[in-house]
C-alpha cells in the first residue's frame, strides 16, 4: 500500500514544466518556491554576518574598510530580516501546512497567495537596487534625519520594504480567511493544531501593522525626495515622531518572527513525545496576547529617545506583562515532555535547543525593558545578543526543526539522521559560542555597529567569530545533508514520525495536488495520542492513509 | 473528482466546498484588506493630529487657503457615487443587469468628477507657489487673498499633509475607477446575478471606504 500511494501522482510529479511552477495556484508549490527563495536571502545575510564577525576579530582595520563594514552590517539586517526572516515561517511553511492541517484543498485565495510571492521578489529586488546605487549604512531601523540625509540607497531600501509589507499582508490576510472558512468538518477550534494557532496569531499581526510600516516608508520616502518637514527636524519635522511609527510596526514585527517559531515547537514537543501538549487552550490562547501584547510595547525601544517618562513607565510595565503567556508557552513545552515518551529525532534535538536558547532570550528580554538597566545596555553588544537569541535561538532554530520534520512531507526523501543530529548540535554549540560572549561584552561597555573597539574587548570577539564559523560550519552541512537527500535519501514513508495532524494522516507522502482524495473529517484534537489507537496498533509506523472517518 | 465538476456554478472555485463558502470567504477577506487601509490612513492622522496639536493657530491659518466649496462639492459627489453603488449591488441582487450597469457607469462618473474637482483645486495652489516640501513658496494675490502672508513656519507641515492624505486618497479613487471599469464590463457581458455578485460586493466595500476617508479629510483639513 506504501508503496503504491508514493508512487502514484503527487504534487510534484503531476507536471514537471517549468511553466507549471511559475504560473502554479497550489500552495505547496507556493511555499516550495518561497523555500527557496528565503534560503538564498538567508545564505546572502549569513555569508555578510560571517563577513562582518571576520572583520571584528581585531580592534581596526581586519578584511574591510569602516564604511564597507557600516554597510555590510546594515544589509546583514536589512536582508534578514526583511527577506528572510518575516516570510521564512509564514510563508514557507504556513504555506505548504496550514491548507493540510486544516483539511482544506488550498488556502482561501491562491491567486492572491502567489501575487504575494512575486510581490516579495520585486520587493527584494529593489531592495537590492540599493546595492548597485549606492551606500546603505545607517543600520535597519533608517532613522531620521540620518537616513534622509545619505545616498540615494536608502530611497531602494525603503520601496522594497514597502513593496515586500504588501506581500506580509497578503499572506496574513490569505491565512486568517482560510483558517475561518475552510476548516475541515469536525475541525473545531479546540482541535486545531498549534501550529495553525500561532500562524493564525501571526498573521493578525501582519494584517494589523504592517500597514503601518507602509505608510512609515513611504513618508520618510518623501521626507528624501520632497522634503516635506514631517521627520526631519532640520525642516521643523520630529525624529521622535519617526521612531514611534517605525516601532509601531517593527515591535509587533518581532512576533511575526517569533510567534510562528513557537508553533512549530508546539506540534514537535507535541509529536515527539507522544503526548496530548498539556494546557493546550493556554498555549493556544496565549499567541494571541502575545499578539495583542505586542501592539503595546514599542515605546521599549525609545527609553534614551527623549519620550515621556511616563509613557517609558507604561511601556516598561506592559513588557514585563509578555513575559506572563511566554512563560506560559515554556512551561507548558517542558510538561508536555514530562510523562511522555520523548523521542530524540532531529526536529525534536532543536525543539529542545530552542527551550535553552529562546529562554535566555526571553529573560534578558524582561531585563532590558527594566527601564533604569537598559539605560545602561542601550546599543550595546547586550541587546545584539538579545536579539539574534530570540531571533537566531528562537526562530531560526525552530524553523530548522520545522524544515526537518515536515522534508520528508515536502519532497518525499529522508535526510541523514546521524547527519542531522550532528548538525543540530554543531548549530547549538556554535550558537551559544558566538552569542553568549556578546552578552558579556554588551555588560561591560561594547557599543553595537562599531567598526572598532578598545583591546580589552578583544578575546569576546574572538570567541565570538570562532562560533561563528562553527554555527556557519553547521548550517552549510545542513544544506549539504538535505540536498543531497533529494538524490540518495531514503523514500520517506506516510507518517515517519508517527504525528496526528492531517498532513501526515490523511495524505500521501509527498502529499496529492489536491491534498486529499477526499474531504477529511476529523474526530479528535491535534495530540490525542489516547485516541490513536490505529499508531500504537502498527507500533507507530502508519502504513495506510486514512481516508475518511476513524 | 470527475462527477463532482458536473454540477458545479461556472464562478465556483475547485478548491470551495459551496457558493457560500466562496463568498463569505471573498468577503471576509475584503473586510480584512479595508481594516490594513484604515491603518494606512491611520499613520497620516497621527502625524495630522501630532502636528495639529503643536500648531494649531497654523493649521486655523493654513487652512483658510483650502477652498470649502470645492471640498464641499466633492464631498457631495462621493456621498452620491456611495448611494448609486449601492443602488448598484441592489439591482445585482434583483437580477435587474440595466440597473446594475447603470449604476456602475454613474459610479464611475461621479469617480472621474472628484478628480476634476480635485485637478482644479490642485492647481490653483500650485500657480501660487503651494507645493509639498521644500518647493514650498507661496506668493501672488488672488480673490483679494495675499498667498505671501501665509508663509509662516510649520505652513509647509499642513500643506504637506494635506498633499500626502488627498493624494493617497486620490490615489485609491484613481483605482476605484480602474475596478469600475473592470466590474462594468463583467456587467456587460451578463456575469453577474443574484447568484453570484461577489465583486460588485467587493468593489462597493471598497468604495465606501474611499468615501469614508474622505469624510473625515475633508472636516480635518478644510472646515477645522
Amino acid at each position: 500500500m506504501s508503496d503504491s500511494a508514493s508512487s502514484s501522482i503527487n504534487y510534484l510529479n503531476n507536471d514537471k514544466s517549468i511553466k507549471s511552477w511559475l504560473f502554479t495556484l497550489d500552495h505547496k508549490r507556493i511555499g516550495i518556491m518561497y523555500l527557496i527563495a528565503v534560503s538564498l536571502a538567508f545564505l546572502a545575510g549569513g555569508i555578510l554576518a560571517l563577513l562582518v564577525r571576520v572583520e571584528l576579530m581585531a580592534p581596526g582595520e581586519t578584511i574591510m574598510s569602516a564604511d564597507a563594514y557600516n554597510q555590510a552590517f546594515t544589509l546583514h539586517a536589512v536582508l534578514m530580516i526583511f527577506t528572510f526572516i518575516i516570510p521564512a515561517v509564514p510563508a514557507v511553511m504556513g504555506n505548504f501546512v496550514l491548507p493540510i492541517q486544516l483539511g482544506a484543498k488550498d488556502v482561501a485565495f491562491p491567486r492572491l497567495n502567489l501575487a504575494s510571492f512575486y510581490i516579495y521578489l520585486l520587493g527584494a529586488c529593489i531592495a537590492l537596487g540599493a546595492l548597485v546605487v549606492g551606500r546603505v549604512d545607517g543600520g535597519w531601523t533608517f532613522y531620521t534625519p540620518y537616513s534622509t540625509s545619505v545616498g540615494d540607497g536608502v530611497l531602494f531600501i525603503t520601496t522594497g520594504v514597502f513593496v515586500m509589507g504588501f506581500s506580509s499582508i497578503l499572506t496574513g490576510l490569505n491565512f486568517i480567511v482560510t483558517v475561518h472558512k475552510m476548516r475541515a468538518p469536525g475541525l473545531t477550534w479546540n482541535r486545531l493544531p498549534l501550529f495553525i494557532w500561532s500562524i493564525y496569531a501571526t498573521s493578525i499581526v501582519q494584517v494589523l501593522a504592517t500597514p503601518v510600516i507602509g505608510i512609515t516608508m513611504l513618508l520618510l520616502f518623501l521626507e528624501k525626495f520632497l522634503h516635506i518637514g514631517i521627520f526631519d527636524p532640520a525642516l521643523g519635522g520630529d525624529p521622535v515622531l519617526f521612531q514611534h511609527f517605525f516601532w509601531f510596526y517593527s515591535h509587533p514585527a518581532v512576533y511575526i518572527m517569533i510567534l510562528p517559531a513557537f508553533g512549530i515547537i508546539s506540534d514537535l514537543m507535541g509529536t515527539f513525545s507522544r503526548h496530548q501538549v498539556s494546557g493546550y487552550k493556554f498555549v493556544a490562547l496565549s499567541s494571541v496576547a502575545i499578539a495583542f501584547l505586542g501592539f503595546l510595547v514599542w515605546g521599549h525601544h525609545m527609553f534614551v529617545s527623549g519620550q515621556s517618562a511616563v509613557s517609558s513607565v507604561i511601556f516598561s510595565l506592559i513588557t514585563y506583562l509578555i513575559g506572563i503567556p511566554t512563560g506560559v508557552k515554556v512551561i507548558n513545552w517542558v510538561s508536555t515532555m514530562y510523562k511522555g515518551s520523548v523521542q530524540l529525532k532531529t526536529p525534536m534535538i532543536y525543539a529542545i535547543s530552542f527551550l535553552f536558547t529562546f529562554s535566555i532570550g526571553g529573560f534578558t528580554g524582561i531585563m532590558l525593558g527594566v527601564l533604569a538597566i537598559d539605560i545602561h545596555l542601550h546599543d550595546t553588544y547586550f541587546v545584539v545578543a538579545h536579539f539574534h537569541y530570540v531571533m537566531m535561538g528562537g526562530n531560526v532554530i525552530a524553523a530548522l526543526g520545522g524544515l526537518h520534520y515536515w522534508w520528508p512531507k515536502m519532497t518525499g526523501k529522508m535526510y541523514n539522521e546521524t547527519l542531522g543530529k550532528i548538525a543540530a548540535a554543531l548549530v547549538f554549540i556554535g550558537f551559544n559560542l558566538t552569542f553568549f560572549p556578546q552578552f558579556i561584552m554588551g555588560a561591560q561597555g561594547m557599543p553595537r555597529r562599531y567598526y572598532d573597539y578598545l583591546p580589552e574587548f578583544q578575546s569576546y570577539h574572538l570567541w565570538s567569530t570562532y562560533g561563528s564559523w562553527v554555527l556557519g560550519a553547521g548550517l552549510f552541512l545542513i544544506l549539504f545533508y538535505l540536498i543531497a537527500s533529494l538524490k540518495s535519501g531514503k523514500k520517506a514513508g506516510l507518517n515517519p514520525w508517527g504525528a496526528l495532524t492531517l498532513e501526515w494522516t490523511h495524505t500521501t507522502t509527498p502529499p496529492n495536488p489536491h491534498n486529499f482524495e477526499e474531504t477529511p473529517i476529523v474526530k479528535r484534537g491535534a495530540y490525542d495520542y489516547h485516541l490513536a489507537k490505529e499508531l500504537f496498533a502498527s507500533g507507530g509506523e502508519v502504513s495506510e492513509v486514512v481516508t475518511s472517518g476513524k | 473528482m470527475a462527477n463532482s465538476h458536473s454540477n458545479h456554478p461556472a464562478h465556483l472555485q475547485h478548491h470551495f466546498v459551496s457558493s457560500e463558502q466562496q463568498f463569505d470567504a471573498a468577503k471576509m477577506g475584503m473586510w480584512l484588506f479595508l481594516v490594513t487601509e484604515i491603518l494606512l490612513f491611520s499613520g497620516m492622522f497621527v502625524a495630522y493630529v501630532v502636528y495639529r496639536t503643536w500648531h494649531p493657530e497654523v493649521f486655523l491659518l493654513s487652512s483658510e487657503l483650502l477652498n470649502p466649496f470645492m471640498g464641499g462639492l466633492n464631498t457631495l459627489v462621493l456621498l452620491a457615487s456611495s448611494f448609486t453603488v449601492a443602488l448598484g449591488i441592489h439591482y445585482a441582487q434583483k437580477d435587474n443587469k440595466k440597473g446594475l450597469v447603470i449604476n456602475l457607469v454613474l459610479t464611475f462618473l461621479f469617480a472621474l468628477t472628484f478628480l476634476v474637482v480635485k485637478y482644479f483645486e490642485y492647481t490653483a495652489k500650485f500657480e501660487h507657489g503651494i507645493f509639498p516640501g521644500a518647493a514650498f513658496d507661496p506668493h501672488g494675490v488672488s480673490h483679494g487673498v495675499d498667498y505671501a502672508m501665509y508663509n509662516v513656519p510649520y505652513a509647509k507641515q499642513f500643506f504637506s499633509i494635506y498633499f500626502v492624505m488627498t493624494g493617497i486618497h486620490g490615489f485609491h479613487v484613481l483605482v476605484g475607477m480602474g475596478l469600475f471599469t473592470w466590474i462594468t464590463i463583467r456587467a456587460v457581458k451578463g456575469e453577474f446575478s443574484s447568484e453570484y455578485y461577489t465583486p460588485v460586493e467587493n468593489c462597493g466595500l471598497y468604495w465606501h471606504l474611499v468615501d469614508i476617508i474622505w469624510i473625515f479629510l475633508f472636516p480635518l483639513l478644510y472646515l477645522m
